[in-house]
């Protein structure tokens, strides 16, 4: 086995006349943290379950950790952990009770489970309030339980379905910084989302889901470089007047220049800073200030869905 | 993975569909025995048991004298004025129990949402099912458990006789009866809880089933043996076969099954649980009890049907669960 931790074949899956995931094909490896992307109801969700063994593809093949999901269903789930969207738990429990039934049926025994739950607990930053009931936890520390939930089987594999979603930002910047963690412990994680700053912030690549096909897959560069066509968008701030804006146009790889008072905004097909500074200077400008918008996962993704159709018809 | 197995015995599916199965019934065990809606009935079965048998013993005191062999059987079908006695009332909150036990037990842990997250652990959907069944039985049987001890404790005081081995084997015997009695029930409500998505759709359609049964099925079937078989007067045959189609439909109730087995088991002096007609009684003592082996084996068909009862409603919840999609 190499280090390839999810493969899939041409997986499909349909219910009745509805194609939830058509042709899917995808390949990660170990110690990547990647991004499903794409709007809900795309098969984000239907692919998470077909790895998991928890629903059965119509026909092509998964591979997880080397193992067939379909046919060892159990091996796959003690290897790795599933964090579904808004993870429910036995509110009437605690959380060390909770964790405890999740220890118990993946098989761990005592001592080994105690250790585990306490290590768990820390790791999450929860141990202070292991004791009380699940009910009165907030949506942040249900969402870090849950991962509690998932290190305890000390998984080679997560998966995580909207991790996100209904967090407040504090909540939120907390258990990105636990991924991180995680993956630096070695762990492969899929994390599935819409919410795309967050996942830009985590990723190491991205997969774009449209209509259950997997229509982009790369890092978020590459992604900001096929969709936007290497558009940089820069920014720049200088006293001089006419002399400045047409000293701008005049460079080459400059597609437009909109100017606002001493304020111009660049698209140009390169990272022109150097140049521009250097321009400026000579026209006999002032600069003031220069900077440039790094490619952002939101305007790949909705400068995609804009022009979805034309992309679908070359795909 | 119903899918794989039909397929051919090369898909088998790995390891044993009981992984984790001791861990489903410890943890649900343990959520029966300290839920609220469990404490509640069984403080009413608590106080009925009281009730009934109190007033039964203070009406055997009173009866003292008139020999009777069976005075601790009498402890559950002796009624006295406005109570009826205490089998009557298992016969009605047995079923209640079973059905609070159960009707949110597998909607419930999706309303939750931890039922994704439970099947995503390294168990089947079998160990779940089962696990939460034999967690009902389980609880049911340690709460009737503890009533009967009760029981037979409030008698030992009140009447100062301890019960033959005769009495003792009858009484295990209607005990583990009334288990499976319930355990129908408690089938019924998971197959329910499969089914419908909102617990309370659950709860209201097996007590809807469980009013039919105690209600409206008697009506019913007497109703339909007198269409399906008329009989027209003076004609005996016909008579007994429409009584017979009777007997039959009402059986199909597990209430008169279990009913039945009551009087069967707690009276030693019945002999019969259908029509007996007179020339069968030809040589017969009446009012001479069976020994408790005959009174078995006379509820030995009614013991079958409620167990089998049980597995069939439990196999097809097993079916629809293992066919039901995960998914929020």
């Amino acid at each position: 086995m190499t280090d390839v931790v999810i493969e899939c074949r041409d997986l499909t899956k349909q219910y009745g006349a509805f194609t939830a995931v058509d042709h899917l094909n995808l390949t990660v490896r170990k110690g990547e943290i990647f991004g499903l992307l794409g709007p809900n109801g795309a098969g984000k969700t239907t692919t998470i379950l077909m790895l998991l063994g928890l629903t059965e593809p119509t026909s092509g093949s998964v591979k997880v950790l080397g193992l067939d999901p379909a046919r060892q269903p159990l091996s796959v789930k003690a290897r790795v952990g599933y964090l579904p969207d808004q993870v429910g738990f036995y509110d009437h429990l605690t959380a060390r009770e909770n964790l405890h039934y999740i220890a118990k049926l993946n098989g761990i025994r005592e001592p080994e489970l105690s250790k585990r739950i306490n290590e768990a607990l820390d790791q999450v930053g929860l141990s202070n309030v292991a004791d009380r009931r699940v009910k009165t936890f907030s949506r942040g520390m249900r969402q870090r339980l849950g991962v509690a939930e998932i290190l305890i089987k000390q998984p080679q594999l997560i998966i995580m379905d909207e991790p996100t979603l209904a967090l407040d930002p504090e909540a939120v910047r907390e258990f990105l910084d636990l991924i991180r963690q995680l993956k630096a412990s070695g762990i492969t994680i899929l994390l599935s989302s819409h919410l795309l700053q967050q996942v830009q912030a985590v990723c190491d690549r991205v997969g774009l889901f449209h209509q259950g096909r997997m229509v982009l897959e790369g890092t978020v560069g590459e992604l900001a470089q096929r969709v936007l066509g290497g558009a940089y968008r820069i920014h720049v701030e200088a006293e001089g007047g006419d002399a400045v804006a047409a000293a701008l146009r005049a460079l080459p790889d400059v597609v437009q220049v909109s100017a606002n008072g001493s304020r111009y905004n660049v698209e140009a097909r390169a990272d022109l800073r150097a140049e521009i500074a250097r321009k400026v200077i000579e026209a006999g400008g002032k600069l003031l200030g220069l900077s440039v918008d790094t490619p952002s996962l939101d305007e790949v993704y909705a400068r995609y869905f804009q022009k979805g159709a034309a992309y679908a018809a070359r795909a | 993975m119903q899918h794989a197995r039909s397929l051919a015995p090369a898909r088998q599916r790995e390891g044993s569909p009981w992984t984790g199965l001791w861990a489903v019934v410890a943890k649900e065990m343990a959520d029966y025995l300290t839920s609220a809606r469990m404490m509640i009935l069984e403080a009413l079965i608590l106080l009925t048991a009281f009730g009934t048998v109190y007033a039964a013993s203070q009406n055997l005191r009173a009866g003292a004298g008139t020999s009777d062999d069976f005075l601790f059987l009498r402890l559950f079908t002796t009624a006295r004025e406005p109570l009826p006695a205490f089998v009557g009332f298992l016969g009605l909150l047995v079923p209640l129990l079973a059905i609070a036990l159960a009707f949110d037990s597998i909607n419930g842990e999706f309303n939750q949402r931890t039922l994704s997250k439970v099947l995503a652990q390294p168990i089947y959907r079998d160990a779940l099912l089962l696990g939460k069944f034999l967690a009902g039985l389980g609880t049911l049987a340690l709460a009737l458990t503890a009533i009967w001890l009760l029981i037979i404790g409030m008698g030992l005081l009140q009447l100062g006789v301890p019960p033959s081995g005769e009495e003792t084997v009858r009484m295990l015997w209607f005990l583990l009866i009334t288990i499976f009695y319930g355990g129908i029930w408690l089938a019924l409500a998971m197959l329910f809880s499969i089914i419908f998505r909102q617990p309370a759709t659950a709860a209201l359609a097996a007590i809807a089933v469980w009013l039919f049964f105690t209600v409206f099925w008697g009506i019913i079937a007497s109703l339909l043996a007198r269409t399906l078989q008329p009989a027209p007067p003076g004609d005996t045959q016909a008579l007994i076969n429409q009584i017979q189609l009777e007997l039959l439909l009402t059986r199909l109730s597990p209430n008169t099954l279990f009913s039945e087995v009551a009087l069967a088991m707690l009276n030693p002096a019945v002999r019969a649980l259908g029509i007996v007609l007179p020339i069968q009684l030809h040589n017969a003592i009446p009012g001479t009890p069976l020994p408790a082996g005959q009174s078995i084996l006379l509820t030995w068909p009614h013991a079958t049907g409620l167990i089998a009862a049980t597995i069939v409603l439990f196999a097809i919840g097993y079916i629809l669960f293992q066919r039901q999609e995960v998914r929020a």
